[in-house]
């Protein structure tokens, strides 16, 4: 489903990253462990198609991300990778329901039975018509699950998903992306430098010498 | 319809910084919309006004003065002349038709006009109900004085010395509606018309005896009554044999008789011109108003683009393009500033109706608060292009939202 190799970038002369390949099916889970520093955010970055690796490849659904330009990789993005962020960055100004209907409509997907359906699966089926700003951390960071899945995508990457929250929604979160990626078929990237989410996915891969 | 409702949701987020830049901006375009219509609809009212008349001749004094009160009825007449004066120049062969005019009294503001029935044919003035006026004392009311004081053919009324509505009454003899006039859209929807035998008769009996062999003599329907030579009138009005009339007449008026001649559409260019300048400087201060308003709301996108650079940056990340977030701010200058531009033509007319609230028989009587010119369109097309110009760079800005960057903070 996803496949990197031989990547590498960097910002100026000084830092400059190699990073290890990826080779990933679908359904299948992969945690990428790092410490602050160690590039697994600009690692994400180019396996979500918004930093262009200075060289290597990345290839997701067949489709070798970077030959795409401008507006065909941005809508090959946003029908293909579900991203969610350390902070849930819900749009302030919508409801849940409308912040969820904005992502499909950018992507192309048109099922909007599924929103209901997903809320329920992550426990905040109530919270549909609520404006962001009335939900807990917790809440919120569900929200931006929803968001990456209901477009159906072929990969859902996580940046750091638990590093906000506390011990019980922490692993409430990872084990609802592991459920809606085994459910979507999708294969999940989750970078982060939270121990405690160690246990949790099996296959993981560590970077800049972290244990 | 997404991108819309997406844009709309924004604006409704700062509510305040919203309502401030429509209202500003509506203000300005309210001034501009204001300024069209009374431009307009004084411009072609007085146009329509002064139609088929190529000469006033009164009292020497102001010439202007003279064609707002003998042509308008707004202004104060001049004074009276002699009525041997007028007929003498009614023989001159450079004239084609002449109207004589008595003014100077009211009835509860509309002016009355003591005149035969060419001033009606001269402005195509037909009858709703009633006839002409016969007899001394009859009168008949235009369509607006009819409506507004509610008097009907039959009626009675009295008559007040002066053109304002608080001026003495003239109690002997009570004027008698013979008929009212369909509304026209121009200067006889305002008079009361009579003959100027009656003027005349008002006048002379105060104090006296009323003289009743003479009430009971039908008046003159053309050209001058046949009365003593003493009498006088206020102004006639006079159309031109030829062209050549244009040139000898006035002149030979001015000059050689005791009269002044003033020639409307001269006087109109003129009034225009001293207006000009109000205009044009109210128009300069709309104007800046509407400039500081697309200001403002560049200042307010551009501010709200900072906040929300993270909302855009996730808003590319879950698969809006560039062009997606250029259009999404555009849209937000465009609904600000089409809804300023309608709240600016609703305003401005609004304003208008104000004004123009009881002054049926003033100046801005003539006024229409609620019709609506095609110019307005260009109102909207205005501030349409305000709103692109004012988001043209926030919306550059959301274009080249980095969002790597953004979202990894």
């Amino acid at each position: 489903m996803i496949s990197a190799s031989n990547i590498s970038f960097q910002y100026n002369t000084n830092s400059s990253f190699t990073f290890p390949d990826i080779q990933l099916s679908a359904g299948e889970e992969l945690l990428i462990l790092g410490k602050s520093g160690s590039g697994k955010t600009t690692l994400l970055n180019i396996l979500a198609g918004l930093l262009a690796p200075q060289a290597g490849e990345v290839t997701i659904a067949g489709q070798n991300l970077y030959q795409l330009t401008g507006t065909k990789r941005d809508k090959f993005r946003g029908s293909h990778i579900g991203l969610v962020f350390q902070k849930p960055h819900i749009l302030g100004p919508l409801t849940v329901r409308e912040n969820l209907d904005l992502a499909q409509y950018f992507s192309g997907q048109k099922e909007s039975s599924l929103i209901p359906k997903v809320l329920e699966e992550l426990g905040i089926g109530e919270k549909i018509n609520s404006q962001p700003q009335h939900l807990s951390e917790g809440e919120a960071q569900r929200v931006s699950i929803a968001r990456a899945v209901v477009i159906r995508p072929k990969l859902i990457l996580a940046d750091e998903p638990t590093a906000s929250l506390d011990d019980e929604n922490a692993f409430k979160v990872i084990s609802l992306l592991k459920d809606q990626a085994r459910k979507l078929k999708a294969a999940l990237i989750i970078v982060t430098h939270d121990q405690r989410v160690k246990d949790l996915i099996l296959n993981h891969i560590s970077m800049g010498g972290a244990s | 319809m997404k991108m819309l409702s997406l844009s709309l949701k924004y604006l409704k987020d700062r509510p305040l910084n919203t309502l401030l830049n429509i209202l500003l901006l509506g203000l300005g375009l309210a001034i501009i919309s204001v300024l069209i219509q009374i431009q307009n609809q004084f411009e072609s009212q007085m146009t329509r006004d002064a139609k088929g008349i190529d000469l006033v001749v009164g009292a020497k004094g102001s010439p202007l003065q003279l064609i707002l009160s003998s042509v308008y009825h707004i202004d104060f007449p001049t004074g009276n002349i002699n009525m041997k004066e007028a007929k003498a120049l009614a023989r001159n062969r450079l004239v084609k038709n002449i109207i004589p005019m008595s003014l100077g009294d009211n009835y509860q503001g509309f002016r009355i006009v003591g005149t035969n029935y060419d001033y009606l044919d001269l402005y195509q003035g037909e009858f709703k109900d009633g006839d002409g006026w016969k007899l001394p004392f009859d009168v008949v009311l235009g369509a607006e004085v009819a409506k507004e004081l509610n008097l009907n053919v039959g009626d009675t009324f009295y008559g007040s010395h002066g053109i304002g509505s608080s001026s003495h009454e003239h109690d002997h003899h009570p004027y008698k509606v013979t008929g009212v006039l369909a509304a026209s859209g121009n200067v006889l929807d305002k008079l009361v018309l009579t003959s100027l035998e009656s003027v005349w008769s008002t006048h002379e009996v105060e104090g006296e005896e009323h003289n009743h062999d003479q009430l009971h003599q039908e008046v003159v329907q053309r050209g001058f009554p046949d009365a003593e030579e003493t009498k006088e009138i206020t102004t006639v009005l006079l159309q031109y044999r030829s062209p050549m009339a244009a040139v000898q007449l006035p002149r030979f008026i001015n000059s050689r008789t005791s009269l002044q001649a003033a020639s409307p559409s001269f006087e109109i260019v003129r009034l225009f011109e001293l207006m000009g300048v109000g205009v044009k400087l109210v128009t300069g201060l709309a104007y800046i108003i509407i400039g500081i308003a697309g200001l403002g709301i560049f200042i307010a996108l551009y501010n709200s683009l900072k906040e929300r650079k993270y909302d855009l940056a996730v808003m590319r990340a879950i698969g809006a393009s560039k062009a997606q977030l250029f259009f999404h701010i555009v849209l937000e200058g465009l609904i600000l500033t089409l809804v300023g531009a309608l709240a600016g033509i609703f305003l401005g007319h609004l304003f208008l109706h104000f004004l123009v609230m009881g002054q049926e028989q003033g100046a801005l009587g003539s006024i229409e608060a609620w019709t609506f010119l095609s110019e307005e369109i260009w109102i909207v097309g205005y501030a349409l292009l305000v709103g692109i110009l004012a988001s043209a760079i926030p919306a550059w800005g959301a274009y080249h939202t980095d969002i790597a960057k953004q979202l990894t903070k």
